[in-house]
Parts: C-alpha cells; sequence; structure tokens
C-alpha cells in the first residue's frame, strides 16, 4: 500500500478519474460491471497452462481505460504494486512442475514455468479489469448498480456510508499515527502500549460520531427506511456494449488467436 | 403564531454515568425570535440543543414545541418543525451526494418525484450552492459543507431553526457569508456559539448558561455590558465591545 | 492473506461468490428485523474505522517487524455475527474495488475466509461458548485468544483449501499449509493481544458499548447451508473439473448438441475451421497440454513430440497480437482525445 497518505491521495485521484465525462462514464453502470464480471469469469476458465490464448484478453483494459481517458502510466504503476500474493504463490509452480512441455529455440520450458506466467497473466488481466471499472464508473454510480441487481438495500446503504467516511477517519488516522510518530524517538512508543489507546480513542471517537449521525439522521426524519436510488437506463446502448464484448471473449476464449496468427504469418506447421 | 414557540420547563438532564449536565432550566423563546444561548465549554450548551427536538429525552421537566409537548409519540411532528443544524457538517452529510442530502428529508416526509426535486433546488439555491448538488460531500470546502447542511435543513421547511456553533471553523470571509446567510431568515432561530461577535450581530437576546443552570436570560447587548457576569461565567467582551488596543478608539456603542 | 483470482477456478470462485452473497442476503434480512436502525450509520462509520485503524501500525516487541489491526473479531464482539458481516463485507468489496486486493471474482472467497469465518464460526462455536453466561476478565482474555487464533488458523485454510481445489498452483496441498499456518499462529497471537487491549480500554471508557444486546447466535439454517455448499465444491465440482477440464467449451457443446464443437459449421466457426485445415493447424493448440489431473495421459503425447515450431508461431504470434492491442488503443486514443495530442 506504500505510504499511508499515498494511499488516500490514490483513493482520491480515482475518484477524481471517475468524475470523467466520456461517453464510457455515462454508459450505465450495471453494463460495465456485468462485462467485467464475463471477462474475469472466462479469463479464469482456460486451462492452466494458457498463455498465449490469454494475451489477446488484454484488448478489454486496454481499450478500456483509453475510451474511459485513464492515464496508462497511473494504471500500469498501480497495478504493478498490487497483490503479490498471488505471483508469490504462483513462483511455487516451476519448483514442483518440472516436465518440459514447449521447446523454444532448444531451451526447454517446463509446465512450471508456463503456469506460472499463465497465473501472471491472470492476474495483470484481473486486477487492471477491476481497477479499470472502478476508474469509469466511480463506487457511488457501482453501488447503485449492485443495488439494481438485487443487493439488499442495506448493503449498498453500507458500502455508501462505508465510502463517505472513510476519508474522514483515515485523515483522522493518519494524523493520530503521525502525532505518535512525532513524540516516538528509536522506535520507542510504538508498541501495542500506545497502539490500543491511540486506536481506542479512534474507535469511541467513531462511535461517538455514528450516534451523532444518527442523530442528524433521525432529525430529518429517517424511519429506519432508506429510499432507493434513481433508477439508470439500461438501453440499446448497453445492450450493444455488453454483448459485443461478451461475444468477443467467447470467441477468444474458443479460438487462440496468436496462435494462429503466427502459424499463419510464420507459415511454420507443426 | 402559537406553534413556533419553543417552551422549556424545569428541565432537568442527568447523564448516564449519574452526571448532571442540566438542572432547573426554564425559558420561553416565542415566534421570530433570534436566540442566542452561550457558555462555557461544558456548559450545558449542546445538551440543551439536543433536547429542542428530542435527540435527547429530559430525566424531568418538559419541553414544548408550539401546542405539543415533546415526547415520543409527538417526536415526527416536532422533528418537521424544529431544524436541527449539527455542529460537525460531516456529520449531517452522509449521502453520497449533496443532491441525494439534500432530497434526504423531504423523502422521509413521504414527498416524491418533482416536488423533491423543487424543494431540493429552492434550499440549495437559497444558500446559493446550487452548483454543487452533484459533488461528493468529501470534495466541499468547510465553508460549502456549512451551507450544504443547512440546506439539507431548510428542504423540510422547518419553523425553527436550531444551530449549533454555526460560525466555527469557517475562515473570516465564509463566516461573513454564512452570517449574512442566517440574517435573512425569517425562522424562529436558535445558536449555540463562542463567537460572540456573532451572537451581538444576528441575536437580540441571549441566555447564559453556566454549568448546567441559566445564569442570565435577556437583551444581548444589556448582558454583554455586564463584565461581572461574563468572567463569573468563564466568558469575555465580544472584540468589538472592546477598545482597540492599537489605536485606542473607543468600542462599538450601538 | 486475500484470495486472488489468479489462483481460483470457475467453479471455486462461483461456488463461494454464492455462499458469499447468500450471506450477505442473510444477514441483511436479519439486521432489517431488528429493526435498531442506530446499527446502519454505526456499522458503515465501523467499516471506515477498519481502514483508518490499519493504517496505524504497532510495533512487535523482539521482531523488529510491524503489524496492524485485523479487525474481524473485534466487529464481531462489537456488532454480533450479522452486522458484523456486513460490515466486513463492505470493507472487503472496497478493497476489492480499489486495491484489488484479490480481486471481484475472488471476492466470494475473501469474504468466507475474512467474514464469514470469524462472525459464523469462531464467533458462535468459539467465542461465545468460552466466554460462557457470566463473562469475567479470565474468560474473555482467554475466549479472545483462542478466537483469534482459531479465526486466524480457519482463514488461511481455507486460502490453501481453495487454492488447492482450484488447481491453478502445482503447490501441494501439504506444502502450502506448512507455508501458511505457522506464520498466521503468529499473527493470530498478536491480533488475539491487540483485540483484548482494545476491548480493555473500551471497557473502561465506554463500559455501556460491550455491554449492548448482541443480537441471538445465528440460525442453524445457514451453516446448514453452508455445509452443503462446502460439501458440493468439495466433492462434485473438482470431480466435474476434472472430467470436463474444459467447463465452457464442454457446456457449448452440450447446448449446441454437438460434441465436437470444432466440427461446427457455422459462421466463424467454418470460416476458422477452414483457415486451420489450409494451414494445418494443430487442432489442440500445441501449448496447452491435458489438465493436470489427468497427467497420467501426458506420458503418451511426450512432450519430445511437440516440435520447437509451435512454440515460435506461438510467440510471434503473442507478439502480433499484443503489437495491435497496442497500437489500436493508440489509435483510439488520437480519435477519442485528440485535444491531448
Amino acid at each position: 500500500m506504500g505510504s499511508i497518505d499515498g494511499a488516500l491521495l490514490d483513493f482520491k485521484r480515482m475518484e477524481r478519474l471517475a468524475a470523467g465525462e466520456t461517453a464510457l462514464h455515462r454508459l450505465d453502470p450495471r453494463a460495465k460491471l456485468l462485462a467485467t464480471f464475463v471477462f474475469i469469469g472466462i479469463v479464469i476458465s482456460f486451462d492452466n497452462y494458457a498463455v498465449t490464448a490469454l494475451t489477446p484478453f488484454f484488448i478489454f483494459p486496454v481499450v478500456m481505460a483509453t475510451l474511459g481517458g485513464l492515464p496508462p502510466r497511473y494504471l500500469i504503476r498501480k497495478i504493478a504494486l498490487l497483490s503479490p500474493f498471488a505471483l508469490v504463490v504462483g513462483l511455487f509452480n516451476p519448483l514442483f512442475d518440472r516436465e518440459v512441455l514447449l521447446q523454444l529455440g532448444g531451451i526447454g520450458i517446463t509446465g512450471g514455468w508456463l503456469s506460472f506466467a499463465s497465473i501472471a497473466l491472470r492476474a495483470l488481466l484481473t486486477i487492471s479489469s477491476a481497477l479499470i471499472l472502478v476508474g469509469v464508473t466511480g463506487f457511488t454510480p457501482l453501488c447503485r448498480a449492485l443495488e439494481q441487481l438485487g443487493t439488499p438495500r442495506l448493503f449498498v446503504v453500507q458500502l455508501l456510508f462505508l465510502y463517505r467516511y472513510l476519508f474522514i477517519l483515515t485523515d483522522e488516522g493518519i494524523r493520530l499515527s503521525r502525532a505518535r510518530g512525532l513524540r516516538s524517538f528509536g522506535g520507542r512508543g510504538l508498541g501495542i502500549g500506545s497502539f490500543a489507546p491511540l486506536v481506542g480513542h479512534l474507535l469511541l471517537r467513531t462511535w461517538s460520531r455514528a450516534e451523532r449521525i444518527h442523530g442528524a439522521m433521525l432529525a430529518r426524519g429517517f424511519s429506519g427506511e432508506f429510499h432507493p436510488s434513481r433508477e439508470c437506463r439500461f438501453g440499446a446502448k448497453e445492450l450493444l456494449f455488453l454483448g459485443g464484448w461478451s461475444a468477443l471473449f467467447v470467441i477468444l476464449r474458443l479460438y487462440n488467436l496468436p496462435q494462429l496468427l503466427g502459424t499463419l504469418v510464420t507459415g511454420i506447421q507443426p | 403564531m402559537s406553534h413556533h414557540i419553543v417552551e422549556v420547563k424545569n428541565l432537568r438532564h442527568v447523564y448516564p454515568d449519574g452526571g448532571a449536565a442540566l438542572q432547573n432550566v426554564s425559558f420561553r423563546i416565542t415566534h421570530g425570535e433570534s436566540v442566542a444561548i452561550i457558555g462555557a465549554n461544558g456548559a450545558g450548551k449542546s445538551t440543551l440543543l439536543l433536547h429542542l427536538n428530542g435527540a435527547l429525552l429530559a430525566t424531568d421537566g418538559e419541553v414544548r414545541i408550539g401546542d405539543l409537548p415533546l415526547t415520543k409519540k409527538t417526536l415526527p411532528a416536532i422533528r418537521r418543525t424544529v431544524g436541527m443544524v449539527f455542529q460537525d457538517p460531516d456529520d449531517q452529510l452522509f449521502m453520497p451526494t449533496v443532491h441525494d442530502d439534500v432530497a434526504f428529508g423531504p423523502l422521509n416526509l413521504g414527498l416524491t418525484g418533482p416536488e423533491v426535486e423543487q424543494r431540493v433546488h429552492d434550499a440549495l439555491e437559497r444558500v446559493g450552492v446550487e452548483h454543487l448538488r452533484n459533488k461528493a460531500p468529501y470534495n466541499l470546502s468547510g465553508g460549502e459543507k456549512k451551507r450544504v447542511a443547512i440546506a439539507t435543513v431548510l428542504a423540510m421547511s422547518p419553523d425553527i431553526l436550531v444551530m449549533d456553533e454555526p460560525t466555527s471553523g469557517l475562515d473570516p470571509f465564509a463566516r461573513r457569508q454564512l452570517m449574512g446567510l442566517l440574517r435573512e431568515f425569517r425562522h424562529t432561530k436558535i445558536f449555540t456559539s463562542h463567537d460572540l461577535d456573532m451572537v451581538l450581530d444576528l441575536c437580540e437576546r441571549t441566555i447564559v448558561l453556566h454549568e448546567g443552570g441559566i445564569m442570565a436570560d435577556g437583551p444581548t447587548l444589556e448582558l454583554f455590558r455586564d463584565e461581572e457576569l461574563l468572567s463569573r461565567c468563564r466568558l469575555e467582551k465580544p472584540l468589538s465591545l472592546q477598545g482597540c488596543p492599537v489605536c485606542g478608539s473607543p468600542a462599538r456603542t450601538s | 492473506m486475500h484470495m486472488a483470482d489468479a489462483l481460483l477456478s470457475p467453479a471455486v470462485g462461483g461456488c463461494m461468490w454464492l455462499v458469499s452473497a447468500g450471506t450477505i442476503v442473510y444477514c441483511s434480512r436479519r439486521v432489517r428485523r431488528e429493526l435498531d436502525e442506530r446499527r446502519v450509520p454505526l456499522m458503515g462509520v465501523l467499516g471506515a474505522f477498519l481502514f483508518a485503524a490499519q493504517m496505524i501500525n504497532f510495533s512487535i516487541p523482539a521482531t523488529g517487524s510491524s503489524g496492524h489491526l485485523g479487525g474481524g473479531l473485534l466487529l464481531t464482539i462489537l456488532l454480533g455475527a450479522d452486522a458484523a458481516f456486513l460490515t466486513m463485507a463492505s470493507v472487503l468489496v472496497v478493497q476489492a474495488l480499489f486495491f484489488a486486493d484479490g480481486g471481484l471474482l475472488a471476492l466470494g472467497c475473501n469474504l468466507f475466509n475474512m467474514g464469514f469465518i470469524p462472525a459464523f464460526i469462531v464467533y458462535p462455536f468459539i467465542y461465545r461458548k468460552l466466554e460462557g453466561d457470566d463473562p469475567n476478565r479470565k474468560r474473555m482474555v482467554a475466549a479472545t485468544i483462542l478466537s483469534a487464533l482459531a479465526g486466524l488458523q480457519l482463514g488461511p485454510f481455507a486460502v490453501v483449501l481453495e487454492t488447492w481445489l482450484s488447481g491453478i498452483s502445482a503447490l501441494p496441498f501439504s506444502a502450502f499449509l506448512l507455508l501458511m499456518q505457522p506464520i498466521h499462529l503468529a499473527i493470530g497471537v498478536v491480533e488475539g493481544v491487540v483485540t483484548i487491549a482494545l476491548l480493555r480500554f473500551v471497557h473502561q471508557a465506554r463500559p455501556e458499548i460491550l455491554a449492548r444486546p448482541r443480537g441471538d447466535a445465528p440460525g442453524n439454517a445457514l451453516l446448514v447451508a453452508f455445509l452443503a455448499a462446502a460439501i458440493f465444491t468439495g466433492g462434485a465440482l473438482p470431480w466435474f473439473a476434472s472430467r470436463h477440464p474444459d467447463g465452457l467449451e464442454w457446456a457449448i457443446a452440450h447446448a449446441t448438441g454437438e460434441e465436437k464443437l470444432k466440427d461446427s459449421k457455422r459462421g466463424i466457426h467454418q470460416t476458422l475451421a477452414a483457415l486451420q485445415t489450409r494451414t494445418s493447424f494443430m487442432p489442440e493448440y500445441a501449448f496447452r497440454s491435458p489438465p493436470k489431473r489427468v497427467s497420467d495421459n501426458r506420458q503418451s503425447a511426450g512432450p519430445e513430440e511437440k516440435s520447437a515450431g509451435t512454440g515460435t508461431a506461438g510467440v510471434i504470434g503473442v507478439l502480433l497480437t499484443l503489437g495491435a492491442i497496442l497500437g489500436s488503443g493508440v489509435i483510439l486514443k488520437k480519435l477519442t482525445h485528440p485535444a491531448l495530442r
């Protein structure tokens, strides 16, 4: 996550990107959410050693990021920092799966390396598509899409509340952490002894805040019922978007395009 | 217009831990009055305000809004009449956008569609932030947040406006703007504040709280001239009533 | 220990999604039914609190490393199982979207590992049982430490299980388990100690927070449903997956009533099939070998038989594809944002 201030800035940057005004941003969030789900589902449905067949799928993140006007450098840096867990686990594959499956210019490539490459590609594809989804949609519209797709309203409200107070409380957390850091020397005073009251205070303040918010809600006639948010239109454009991408993904799933292309171009007959 | 009257009789409030916050507080505020409640930190100002719309219920004594005594039964009606703006706008603005937040109250009143939109529009325009309607609350400045917070309450068209520390945390310009805004309201207004210059500007009447009880209740200017009273209640004359320490020009006397 | 999309098979991922989505619906109903609307803002800000708390580190004595609060157990003790699950779920959704922690499909697994396990397994069966009806300080401490340990053993265990069932990683089950469990034993102890310290602080400052009614234990229906789902994932789906290594092709073949998809003679199939015969492209592309679970077959089609040429063709094809994608990206950018150029 890097530095904590950085994480917060990152959040705000995503939010600003999501406020863009491209045609992609204006599309009903449901279409984008569903297309991303189809994409991820199909990407992970490939078998363990699929490498070439996965590469054409980069068309989705590249086109989406471009249409949405997301800065590529920012996305690449963010993706590179994310989720090393899959890669670490994947790195064990070459150790356990040492059977040579492929000869490439006299070098034998083992199944382990192939499947590692496959895991890395999957990670890149799935992570980038999720980030781009947020970048071209924004959190609040995504929550609305979830509601319209049948998520219980209580949970949607929970997501919105969390997001609303995220910035305020993380700011508070950063200030607390900084105040403690300024008065601790040589790592002293950073242990659990100071952590518990520090975070405990934050918890109590959070609790009181919840009570005040509840008061403010009651003061405006809240009776336990949230009113549904406005409907968006799922029209022809959305249908075309979802249908087009899904069709492309299915075709790419069924035909290994790069292999075909390579065979055609090189004329090498296996 | 008896329903705009706020009447508090022998109000007593005891915290769950046994400490008394308010004792024997009584006053009556009539229609169109603008009243300040001042006092040192911990004097009981916020606790008193929270009784006015039933966010807290009295341990003893009575609160009447218009013809209605404040009880669990009358709460919905009273909350419609008394609009409460909290000190920290972040507590008040909890919906994802300014529009949704202002619409929250009217929707809870059972209004729908165009009527809600009209109210949202009117309220935002009244406080001069119509252009912010699609923004998220965390992207607003302190002054903007305060205005939107007021709009959320105005959209319920209350008869009585109650505000906790309206000018706290604002820069001088935003404070001035907000005071101008508040002066325009024809509502019955009740503020708490440490900003005594604002009180002097906006409120003809002041109630001084000290350790949970009422110490004084009268015309603002009169009370502010009573230095002995002020210092006993850990308060000070507002700057505009003090002589200038640099040029020695005399204090305002109006 | 977020589970990741990249390690997940569709069967396992989809199944866990169903379990977690079902739990969200179930908990939402229960919280609504309790009619304590104070909970609504409280759950929301406590979710935000968890983010904020995780930004504050503490140093762990004698190790030189630092840790932060996990929070699943703390939330469950403060809010009760239903509300805590929803709160954790909201935190994980935001993490999946903004930090791509794990990913969207793995969200189902992560909700289960870090939300369901502490709220619906550890809390009712370990914490509440140990704490007893008349909790005193000693019992609270023991219950908290053991619950934290259990939660942080079961969670990683679920990660290992999900990874193994998916079969994308070649790590043997036992090796992975040995890798994960001991580390999380230490993390569990730290989590337990931090949770106790926080609870004690809250107890001193505002005892009424901990004295709130915490909602009754979750109904057994949910557990039964979960067990059924687990057995289904654990037993039936891997079997299905190994019998039909290519689920999608299998499904499409079934839907169109044709066993061999490549024989299809319609539309793009036809064109591509013609292309294939012309370039005598291998019907099963050479990069692919039979999936791991049917590895006995691999001997017969030994790797040596695969020509080096196919590999080269594949690499060239990949380069061409990526080039085309990047090129189209650049052109698209020029078309849609002429101002930027």
